[in-house]
């Protein structure tokens, strides 16, 4: 039907105009926007004129370096102990705050460090939580991935069932899903809530009182960890239904070919279903590690990065820093570096998991 | 090498009943094709056979063994299918041996099996190719060469050619006629191709409504239908059906008539007659043709005539309604429109009680 309108070429940008306006207004320009930003001293909001600054910003971020600190030793030449016997050390900022001596580690911090023998190896860098927010994401990417793709397989597999009522057990599991990620994580600031929360309860009941309860998001050694357990369990619903289709794509009469060959459950799945699941095991695993560097309602939601920048992320830093601080530059140059990192992980994995 | 025994076997799916007590006796190294319309529960059959459905009443027995009960691995048969079920991921090789895999069958017997099958079906050249690679034949020979390397007792084959085009399902036809010869194992074929039940069983069993409605040689079927719906069902073009009278009952003959037709005495073995009643009268087009001057049975007045090069089929409107189909010598030419007297040898004729 060639009317008028349908050969048209300015209709046809007329009816693209609206998709591809907010494509380039809110995606397309923001990404190039941030390129720019991150080379420049850009603020949220300032009285002075922005300046191109080059890759300070990158600098000042990435730096990073390995700090050699040799005991105190005495007159004698023996290294100082103290009650409990471990080594005295010099402290790290007389070689970071205006020592000559050391240039290169000017205005650094401390990260973290450890001894071979009685030398100490001091990890210093710029923007400690920039680094610290790096490890976390990794950290959370790490462990976020892998489980939240097993699970998913598991529960699709087992709702893949030609069961009455199975679709029950599907919505159920679907549900979280459905319900905004920062309601379920106020609910969960409940849960783990360090005086009555439910978690405490439950572990408490099941442990006849001998589990004393924690206040899982106020400490460092758990309140990644939660966040974790809690975004695993609010996405897994979403990569079941993904391996749920891909799982109803393979052929029935494959299955009735292996069963005829006698294969056992196992030798079934290692043999026809997970290499029927090919493709939609790279959607899975590619979409899981994208939402997972994007950690931030949680972190938001639930601790704000604390406690100690235990559960700060990339993303959280970018969005404290640009609208927080104020410092957009800096925030843009986070962006930068998160879109890389994710942009080569992503390469990685449709390296490796290409057709061959 | 087995027999195979069905005795009333029974299929329902809740209160609808699609196998309604079937009989079958399957020899030593006979070729049995069960051949039906649609919807006959000649799959069904087969399915049960191979274990992969649940037999609901009845007993099946394989080598004298009841079967009823046990995996389809351990029932001693290898089943084809229509959509090959080879599995995409693996090559020609991984995919004949997959049950020798399966199974764990140490390195040197698997390879021995494999090349032995590669030889019967000649396909050594495609060993190591992937099924996307391979055209629709050659995919059907790796699922035959899968079941080959299992060594059964029995081969179901489940419309194994109706997704190859004409020519090719010629060619395979033959080379699994010749694989009956070379092997001399049991081997069930479902089809609803009459050629194929023609030229390829030992026995053919035609199946309707969940029913045997007749089984036996080729020929015998051919030649001696038991009933209406078999003589319609096999013979291409299928039979010719006339609405008759029955004017006399001899012992092994009866006299039938009608308004178009001629009265004519046609051989009877054990059928039932009464004088008066309603009867069918069946006459293949092979052995229509155009009657000297004086001496026809009916007059036939030709609609078209398609000339196939080996014969001629001639449509034919009869006075009282019917069409008819007469399949005559290849030079013979007719023109629509002419009105002519046909006949037939009686003694190639059938009567039916039924009429339909």
């Amino acid at each position: 039907m060639a009317s008028r309108l349908t050969t048209s070429n300015r209709a046809g940008w007329g009816f693209a105009l609206p998709g591809f306006g907010l494509i380039m207004m809110f995606i397309v320009i923001p990404f190039f926007f941030a390129f720019y930003l991150s080379l420049t001293n850009q603020r949220l909001i300032s009285p002075n004129p922005t300046e191109f600054v080059g890759l300070s910003n990158y600098d000042r971020l990435l730096s990073i370096s390995v700090l050699t600190i040799e005991p105190e030793v005495d007159d004698t030449g023996a290294v100082v102990r103290d009650d409990d016997g471990a080594p005295q050390y010099p402290r790290v900022r007389s070689f970071t705050r205006n020592n000559p001596d050391y240039p290169e580690y000017a205005g650094m911090r401390e990260w973290f460090r450890w001894h071979s023998g009685d030398t100490a190896k001091v990890v210093v860098a710029t923007d400690v939580v920039f680094w610290k927010s790096l490890r976390n994401t990794l950290m959370f990417v790490l462990i976020v991935a892998p489980v939240q793709a097993g699970l998913a397989l598991v529960l699709a597999l087992l709702v893949n069932q030609k069961l009455r009522g199975i679709n029950i057990y599907r919505a159920i599991y679907f549900m979280p899903v459905v319900v905004s990620i920062v309601v379920v994580s106020l609910l969960f600031r409940f849960i783990y809530d360090g005086n009555d929360g439910l978690l405490n309860n439950i572990l408490g009941f099941l442990s006849f009182g001998w589990f004393e309860g924690r206040d899982w998001l106020g400490n460092q050694d758990t309140a990644l960890g939660a966040i974790k357990a809690m975004s695993i369990w609010q996405a897994v619903g979403f990569h079941m239904v993904i391996w749920l289709s891909g799982l109803q794509t393979i052929s029935p009469t494959l299955y009735e070919a292996s069963s005829i060959e006698g294969a056992s459950k196992w030798q079934t799945f290692r043999y026809v279903t997970w290499p029927g699941l090919r493709n939609t095991a790279v959607l899975v695993i590619i979409v899981i590690t994208m939402q997972a560097f994007a950690l931030f309602a949680q972190i938001d939601v639930m601790t704000n990065g604390g406690p100690l920048d235990s559960t700060t992320t990339l993303v959280f830093q970018a969005v404290e820093r640009g609208y927080g601080k104020q410092d957009i530059s800096g925030a843009s140059a986070i962006s930068v570096v998160l879109f890389l990192i994710v942009l080569s992980i992503s390469l990685i994995q449709r390296y490796i998991t290409r057709a061959r | 090498m087995a027999t195979v025994k069905l005795r009333d076997i029974r299929k329902s799916y809740g209160k609808v009943e699609v196998i309604k007590g079937v009989d079958i006796d399957i020899e030593d190294g006979e070729f049995v094709v069960f051949v039906g319309p649609s919807g006959c529960g000649k799959s069904t059959l087969l399915r049960m056979i191979a274990g992969l459905e649940d037999i609901t009443d009845g007993t099946l027995e394989i080598d004298g063994q009841r079967m009823n009960d046990l995996e389809p691995s351990k029932r001693g048969i290898a089943m084809v299918f229509q959509s090959y079920a080879i599995f995409p991921h693996m090559t020609v090789r991984e995919n004949v041996a997959f049950g020798l895999t399966i199974n764990k069958v140490n390195k040197a017997e698997k390879s021995a099996k494999v090349a032995e099958a590669a030889r019967i079906l000649q396909m050594e050249h495609l060993m190591d190719r992937r099924p996307s690679e391979l055209s629709g034949g050659q995919r059907q020979r790796v699922a035959i060469g899968r079941a080959i390397v299992r060594d059964p007792k029995v081969f179901l084959f489940d419309e194994p050619l109706s997704n190859l085009d004409a020519a090719l399902r010629m060619d395979m036809r033959m080379e699994i006629g010749k694989l009956h010869q070379d092997l001399g194992a049991s081997m069930i074929y479902v089809t609803h191709d009459q050629v194929e039940a023609m030229t390829l069983a030992d026995k053919i069993v035609v199946l309707k409504d969940g029913l045997v409605m007749q089984a036996g040689a080729p020929m015998e079927l051919y030649h001696e239908p038991a009933n209406l719906f078999v003589a319609g069902f096999l013979g291409a073009p299928s039979m010719n059906f006339l609405k008759v009278t029955v004017e006399d009952v001899g012992d092994d003959w009866v006299q039938v008539t009608s308004d178009a037709l001629a009265s004519v005495k046609v051989p009877n073995k054990g059928r039932r007659f009464t004088k008066g009643q309603a009867a069918t009268l069946g006459v293949r087009p092979q052995y229509l043709m155009a009657a000297p001057d004086g001496q026809g049975m009916l007059n036939g007045k030709v609609i078209l005539t398609e000339r196939l090069g080996s014969e001629t089929v001639v449509n034919l409107a009869v006075s009282d309604g019917t069409t008819l189909i007469a399949a005559i010598a290849e030079d013979a030419v007719l023109a629509p429109g002419d009105d002519m007297a046909w006949t037939f040898d009686p003694a190639s004729a059938h009567a039916f009680p039924e009429v339909d």
